[in-house]
């Protein structure tokens, strides 16, 4: 086993990784640890675009920015966090433009903007072009750029390097009233190396966390294969709070079957949503922003025509995204890559048919607690030194309880960044904390026992019932019957990990092995979404109740913090503690939400 | 640009059948896939698995099917599953492929579909190559922007025209199917490869760019775009439809006329 010394160790190479990685490592030792190639991060799947009030077409301005991030979040947006990445929106687009980033132009050669959902003129008067895109292949441009200039800067990657677990250190410490509590501070990470199978030891001053999100709980997911919430898995083990986990985005428009992503971008560009009927159904869920709605109305209003039995194909499961009113040549010139997967996946010719599309998983609002510094949260205020966190892995909270498209390559630019200068800063002045004795010995018995287990269980078995039972029972509508047939199965399966073996008992690439671990992430994060489902009895944003059909501000105006606790039971479910923290408000006051 | 469109229309009369569907059809295929697994046998062989699959089935998912359900040792590099992360390039029926973006009934399903590592680069296990020596190129050229002027406080202009000179080669994904499937690249590993030569003319073409000239300097050297010998292999294996033989001779083009 190798031990490593760093200032800075980044974990993840995705956008708000390597965003920060360009801060950090011009400023202190940094080491990048991912386990994908950089470029092979989910962000390059990102299609649409990046919002910030540049004003480059219309008028804009980033309070108008603010306020829709709000609304769209259905006001459990902490608004100083949203406040700044709307501010910080505009530098983010302009040094991705200066690190090379190819957007598409107007005609006068300016970053040129189209609409996207939920974003607005003047606090929701109508659809505003915000969205600075290069093509349908924003993301892709974005983790392009931040690896070229990762590459220019000289950052010191360690690629298929996995992070399985955390080192830390509890300190006895007395808030300002005197009372006692423990105090958390991270000393390092443990790593496994894919092409060796050997363990790393990184000790370092600040650890940034950049692992991306937990789409594969469900079967139907825009994810890829690789999202499997390692990130949220380690930080909950150790006793980190998770906030606001009930709260999963599903994308209106997945191929059909498939969960493969087409962009918003598409309706930003005029398609619109048909149901069996041929109606353009939208008109009756948003009269006036219609199609371009946020994306939890329009996923709940076309799973409610599939449910009262409008939706089209042979066993009528679907809606269609009809672009066909558009000129073909603009469609290859906004829309190019969407499209060839309409023709790739389906045989559908987007020209001339209408494309069959479902809500698919896409996005955890939740995620690992910080504040607009990046820094982690250990409870509701307690900041965790050294420890930082950005992007689809923590919780800030600028999404709220539904986040906008557009919002989350800006949550990484901002966010990233400010993850990256936090890091270095607190490194500069701050010692290594001491590793503890044998930090690779929770690792390395997991890694024996997974080896040398004879169970019966296989990986990919576990893994399809739980992301079955999560899309029958935790998607875009859920009740307490619904949860509580989730929650039985999820125990069941918990209890029947303990039993899986793996067939693959090598050292070298054994991805066998590895995806066995994650289920361990996954099932952890089924429970705690599908308790925080449970805990909040209303409906905000993309979790909707059937039985609490309001949303309920009184009660339930507040982030949900769910705690590994093993002394702990909630709803029933014994191993977790549900606690709240207050949402943060600063101009706007909750009003209902329409559109 | 985007232009004003009028509002589509609030109900319309959709054709039967529209929008696909019917039922999916299954069918039988041989997956042949080359193996190696140096810590047990220390030459690579040929497996066959006998798998059941449907009609909107890729190569990945026949895969998936034989790592989940019949042999987990089976070691591949797969991520996003829909041809934009770049990690499952490998030889498909003797063409380099994302295995992600093949479907299996676009494939002659009645006899076995062969499997193999991309071809240049070492292998490590099963499909799975060592990408380090792929990277060292593409850094070599380097990918990145380079503007020596005064940073401007906003944003820097481009033309829609300018923009369109670079904009083929920024798709790349840098999955190596195009580098992989080059015989010049086979045969001598210190060639550049033609990824690297794309990522190179996104820069070098690219109006906001200065640094044009020094990578066309990198480019000439005898490891460089002088060995292409316009086999086209490469534009043909790229899944992002990159026309890479023709970014290539822009390369060649480029350097010629600015040594002239």
């Amino acid at each position: 086993m190798q031990v490593h010394k760093y200032d800075v160790v980044i974990v993840g190479a995705g956008g708000a990784g390597m965003r920060a990685a360009i801060e950090s490592g011009q400023r202190a030792h940094t080491a990048v640890l991912t386990k994908l190639y950089p470029t092979r991060s989910h962000t390059g799947a990102a299609q649409g675009g990046m919002c910030a009030a540049l004003a480059n077409v219309e008028e804009d301005n980033w309070e108008w920015h603010t306020f829709d991030t709000v609304k769209g979040g259905d006001y459990l947006v902490d608004q100083d966090a949203a406040e700044v990445m709307a501010k910080e929106a505009i530098d983010a687009v302009l040094d991705l433009e200066k690190m090379g980033l190819p957007f598409n132009r107007t005609p006068d050669g300016k970053i040129d903007q189209r609409r996207f959902g939920g974003h607005t003129r003047d606090h929701g008067k109508a659809a505003v072009r915000r969205a600075c895109y290069a093509a349908d292949r924003t993301g892709h441009m974005i983790l392009q750029t931040l690896y070229q200039n990762c590459v220019k800067h000289n950052v010191e990657f360690y690629n298929e390097y996995y992070v399985l677990d955390m080192l830390m250190v509890e300190e006895d410490a007395y808030r300002e009233d005197g009372t006692a509590y423990k105090q958390k501070r991270v000393a390092g990470v443990v790593s496994y190396d894919l092409a060796t199978g050997e363990l790393h030891i990184f000790q370092a001053k600040s650890v940034v966390f950049a692992t991306g999100g937990a789409g594969k709980v469900f079967k139907t997911t825009s994810n890829a294969h690789t999202l499997t919430g390692d990130g949220m898995g380690i930080a909950f083990r150790k006793g980190i709070p998770l906030e606001d986990m009930e709260f999963v985005q599903f994308h209106p428009t997945g191929l059909a079957g498939l969960g493969i992503l087409l962009s918003e971008a598409a309706r930003g560009e005029g398609a619109i949503l048909r149901n069996s009927e041929g109606e353009r159904f939208m008109e009756r869920y948003a009269p006036t922003i219609k199609d371009l709605a946020p994306r939890d109305i329009v996923a709940r209003s076309m799973a409610n025509e599939v449910r009262e039995g409008r939706g089209c194909g042979p066993n009528k499961d679907y809606v269609l995204l009809d672009l066909t009113h558009l000129e073909p040549a603009h469609i290859d010139a906004k829309l190019p890559d969407i499209t060839e997967f309409a023709r790739t996946y389906l045989g559908v010719e987007p020209y001339t048919e209408p494309v069959p599309v479902f809500p698919t998983a896409h996005y955890v609002m939740g995620g690992v607690p910080t504040n607009i510094e990046a820094e982690v949260l250990q409870d509701n205020d307690t900041v965790i030194p050294g420890l930082f966190a950005a992007g689809e892995v923590a919780c800030v909270s600028v999404h709220g309880s539904n986040r906008l498209g557009t919002n989350s390559l800006l949550d990484i630019n901002v966010f990233g960044k400010r993850a990256g200068l936090s890091a270095a800063k607190y490194a500069a002045t701050a010692d290594f904390v001491e590793l503890p004795e044998d930090p690779e010995k929770f690792t390395s018995s997991q890694i024996d026992s997974m080896l040398n287990s004879t169970g019966t269980e296989r990986v990919s078995v576990l893994r399809k019932e739980l992301q079955d039972i999560m899309d029958a029972n935790v998607q875009v509508f859920r009740d307490k019957d619904s949860l509580d047939r989730a929650l039985v199965v999820i125990e069941e399966l918990r209890e029947r990990y303990k039993n899986v073996s793996v067939q693959d008992k090598g050292k070298r690439f054994n991805l066998d092995l590895l995806e066995a671990i994650e289920l361990g992430f996954l099932l952890d994060m089924a429970e705690v979404m599908t308790a925080a489902a449970m805990h909040r009895k209303e409906s905000r944003g993309g979790h909707y109740r059937e039985d609490y059909p309001n949303r309920d501000d009184e009660n339930f105006m507040k982030h949900s913090m769910s705690y590994r606790d093993a002394t702990a039971t909630t709803e029933g479910i014994s191993g977790i503690r549900m606690e709240t923290k207050p949402v943060i408000f600063t101009r706007y006051q909750p009003m209902e939400r329409k559109y | 640009m985007s232009t004003e469109l009028p509002e589509p229309a609030s109900k319309i009369e959709l054709k039967p059948g529209v929008g696909g569907g019917g039922e999916i059809p299954t069918f039988d295929i041989t997956l042949r896939v080359r193996r190696y697994t140096p810590e047990s046998t220390a030459d690579a062989y040929w497996e066959d698995f006998k798998l059941t699959m449907y009609g909107t089935d890729r190569v990945l998912d026949a895969l998936h099917k034989i790592k989940w359900e019949h042999d987990g040792s089976l070691s591949f590099r797969r991520s996003c599953a829909h041809g934009v992360c770049g990690s499952d390039a490998m030889r498909i029926n003797g063409r380099n492929r994302l295995a992600c973006k093949s479907l299996l009934k676009d494939l002659d399903t009645s006899k076995p579909i062969t499997v193999e590592a991309i071809k240049g680069l070492p292998l490590e296990k099963d499909l799975i190559v060592d990408m380090e020596p792929f990277f060292q190129s593409y850094r070599e050229v380097m990918p990145f922007l380079i503007n020596e002027g005064h940073e401007p406080s906003g944003e820097r202009y481009q033309s829609a025209e300018d923009h369109a000179k670079f904009e083929d080669t920024t798709k790349c994904i840098l999955c190596a199917a195009c580098t992989s499937s080059c015989p010049v690249f086979w045969t001598d590993g210190q060639y550049f490869g033609p990824a690297a030569i794309v990522n190179a003319h996104r820069f070098i073409f690219d109006s906001r760019d200065d640094a044009g000239d020094m990578r066309l300097e990198i480019l000439n050297d005898k490891e460089g775009v002088w060995r292409c010998r316009t086999t086209f292999n490469c534009s043909e294996a790229c899944p992002r439809g990159i026309q890479v033989t023709k970014a290539i001779a822009e390369v060649k083009q480029a350097i010629l006329s600015r040594t002239i």
